[in-house]
């Protein structure tokens, strides 16, 4: 399984044909506490790059984007009751949906953990 | 009573935690002047009442026809005084405008003069009722129309839609315009450019709309990225909304540039009005190529607002948008009656391409006669030192700080009506939120946090042009105080405020299990 890294600050590990995306701990840092977490509805198609969930902070509320392309297969449940999820294991527990692999070559691009490191140093 | 509020925390007065102030508790919860006070529901009695009616009589028909009640209403009767006691100590708790200076960003929290509450409370115009008849009430159209003839000229613009409600309304009025104008020539275009220094209802109003929001970036001085913008214009843009000034304090310097590259490209400018108070009366919108702009009255015109009244935001549209702006209107015609153009009559005033209605009526009357009286008594010369003064009271804050803050633009020349400052060299995990807690012990409301999104810990601070250079120095003053706390990592920052009458509450549990609606727990 391969993790890779977006510079909205998504994460997505990749496990053959599928994906599970999620934000990163730098991003959960940012936006303060998390109060609302709004996931796509399974079945939803999800272009790379475009909006795919919400998350709402006391801060501010910002889009979440497709790292891929593909199809939205599972969301998780338990950020609907604990949206706090996403701020003590945001990646990991706090996963926010499982979505199809459309097109490998898509993953070009993207960060590593290291390069995603460095990345974040430089903001 | 047993407690019917067994579903709503509600956080007590606690001790303040320097052991200072802490008197011997109070039977009351009060402390002097500062009262506790219960909700509505623990005051009344739900077995009484506060209105003496005469009985029914007994022989009294029934015609309720099998929906008599059967139960309890649930409703707190209160008498007369409890009720107004209520609110009164209620109101003693909050802060207003007529309390002290109140510098959030981005909401122009200006005084409200009186003049205007004078003239809007004339029986002329307070007493009037939108199903009059129009021959009734030609003064009440007449005000429509005549502040709708000043707000085209100061704006430079052809025509106004005067209807809708606020500023976010006056957004959907505007883009409405646009796709309507688009929808005539049979050009469907999807997509709506909003810029990174935008305000956040302009991505949410185009969305609604149906079009497809694309972000433009800023530059590093905090001013669109005009080559970004030209870069995507194309044939299916259908237009950009734009703050200006925009919400980093800054004016758009290419208004212009961007506006003929717009056009060229087929779409069309909206312009986000809400900072006009930085340049009324020196800046014409019309003159950078606007198409649509609202135009909050209530903050430019000084208008209530924050609780304190209805907001009201007129539309002025270009010549190419007036054709598809919303009935009803005004229009005086040559023998000097102002007539209400409506469904009916639109075609006498050649006004057929109307896309609909914003509001059942004509707008927000009550504001109508409050801003036309404060254009009024400024006069042109006025207002345009309402612009100066509110941009010289926002300097001043700006280079009163920026030696203790960082103040990310504080580069790139003057700010407009509103001062920015970062959080960053804050110390030992303190926060934006931490010092806008200490401005409220020192007595202030806090400035606006955490916006915009483009500059770390934001603090958006908007003075307007209404304070005084004394009372300036003295907010000044308190602001640096706090801050230097901030910057020296004083952990007691992170309790404040010490002195409200509720301590620092939990926006988080408020936020994540809201408690929205009063519930009898019996």
């Amino acid at each position: 399984m391969a993790r890779y890294f977006t510079d909205e600050h998504e994460w997505i590990d990749v496990d053959g044909d599928n994906a599970t995306v999620g934000i990163t701990d730098y991003a959960q840092e940012q936006l303060g506490d998390i109060v609302f977490v709004e996931l796509p509805a399974t079945g939803t198609m999800l272009d790379k790059g475009g909006d795919a969930a919400v998350v709402e902070s006391v801060k501010a509320a910002s889009d979440v984007y497709a790292p891929i392309s593909g199809e939205v297969m599972e969301t998780n449940a338990a950020l609907e009751e604990d949206p706090a999820l996403v701020n003590t294991s945001p990646e990991e527990d706090g996963w926010f949906f499982k979505m199809t692999l459309g097109d490998k070559s898509e993953l070009e691009g993207l960060m590593d953990a290291k390069a995603y490191k460095a990345f974040c140093e430089s903001l | 009573m047993s407690n019917p509020n067994a579903s709503g925390w509600k956080p007590e007065m606690t001790p303040s935690e320097d052991g200072l102030h802490n008197g011997p508790a109070t039977v009351t919860g009060n402390r002097a002047l500062m009262l506790e006070e219960p909700l509505l529901f623990e005051i009344g009695q739900l077995d009484e009442t506060g209105v003496d009616l005469p009985e029914p009589r007994s022989d009294a028909p029934n015609r309720l026809g099998g929906f008599d009640r059967t139960d309890a209403i649930g409703l707190p009767a209160l008498k007369e005084g409890e009720a107004v006691r209520h609110y009164t100590r209620l109101s003693r708790q909050n802060y207003a405008i007529d309390l002290g200076l109140f510098p959030l960003g981005s909401c122009t929290m200006k005084h409200n003069p009186r003049l205007n509450e004078k003239v809007a409370r004339m029986p002329g115009f307070a007493d009037v009722h939108p199903l009059q008849p129009t021959s009734t009430v030609g003064g009440a159209l007449e005000v429509i129309n005549e502040l709708a003839h000043w707000l085209i000229e100061l704006t430079g613009m052809h025509g106004v839609a005067m209807s809708p409600k606020a500023g976010a309304h006056g957004e959907l009025c505007g883009i409405l315009c646009i796709r309507a104008a688009h929808e005539a020539r049979g050009d469907a275009r999807e997509v709506i450019l909003v810029p990174e220094s935008a305000h956040g209802t302009n991505p949410a109003t185009a969305a609604f709309a149906g079009y497809k929001v694309e972000n433009i970036p800023a530059t590093a001085e905090g001013r669109v990225d005009l080559e970004a913008l030209k870069a995507r214009l194309g044939p299916d843009v259908a237009g950009v909304m734009i703050t200006n000034p925009n919400t980093c304090g800054l004016f758009e310097r290419d208004m212009k540039a961007i506006s003929d590259a717009v056009h060229a490209a087929g779409g069309y400018v909206y312009c986000d009005g809400a900072n006009f108070n930085a340049i009324v009366g020196k800046v014409r919108p019309g003159d950078l190529g606007v198409d649509a702009m609202h135009i909050n009255l209530h903050k430019t015109f000084s208008t209530p607002h924050g609780g304190g009244g209805p907001g009201s935001g007129p539309v002025v549209l270009s010549e190419a948008l007036s054709p598809f702006g919303p009935l009803p209107f005004t229009a005086k015609t040559a023998d000097g009656v102002v007539h209400l153009v409506e469904e009916e009559n639109a075609a006498e005033f050649a006004h057929t391409q109307a896309f609909g209605r914003m509001t059942a009526f004509h707008g927000q009357m009550g504001m109508f006669t409050r801003a036309l009286t404060y254009i009024l008594s400024h006069g042109a010369d006025g207002l345009k030192q309402v612009a100066e003064d509110a941009v010289l009271n926002a300097n001043y804050i700006l280079r009163s700080l920026e030696d203790l803050l960082d103040a990310p633009f504080g580069a790139s020349g003057p700010c407009m009506h509103e001062a920015l400052f970062s959080d960053a060299g804050f110390e030992g995990g303190l926060s934006t939120l931490d010092l806008a807690k200490g401005l409220i012990d020192e007595g202030y409301h806090p400035m606006t946090v955490y916006f915009p999104l483009v500059v770390h810990g934001a603090m958006l601070v908007e003075p307007t042009e209404t304070e005084s250079r004394h009372s300036l120095d003295q907010f000044i003053a308190a602001f640096r105080n706090v801050a230097e706390r901030a910057k020296a990592g004083d952990e007691a920052l992170k309790q404040a405020p010490y002195y409200a009458p509720r301590r620092r509450l939990d926006e988080t549990q408020a936020a994540r299990k809201p408690v929205l609606a009063w519930s009898d727990a019996e």
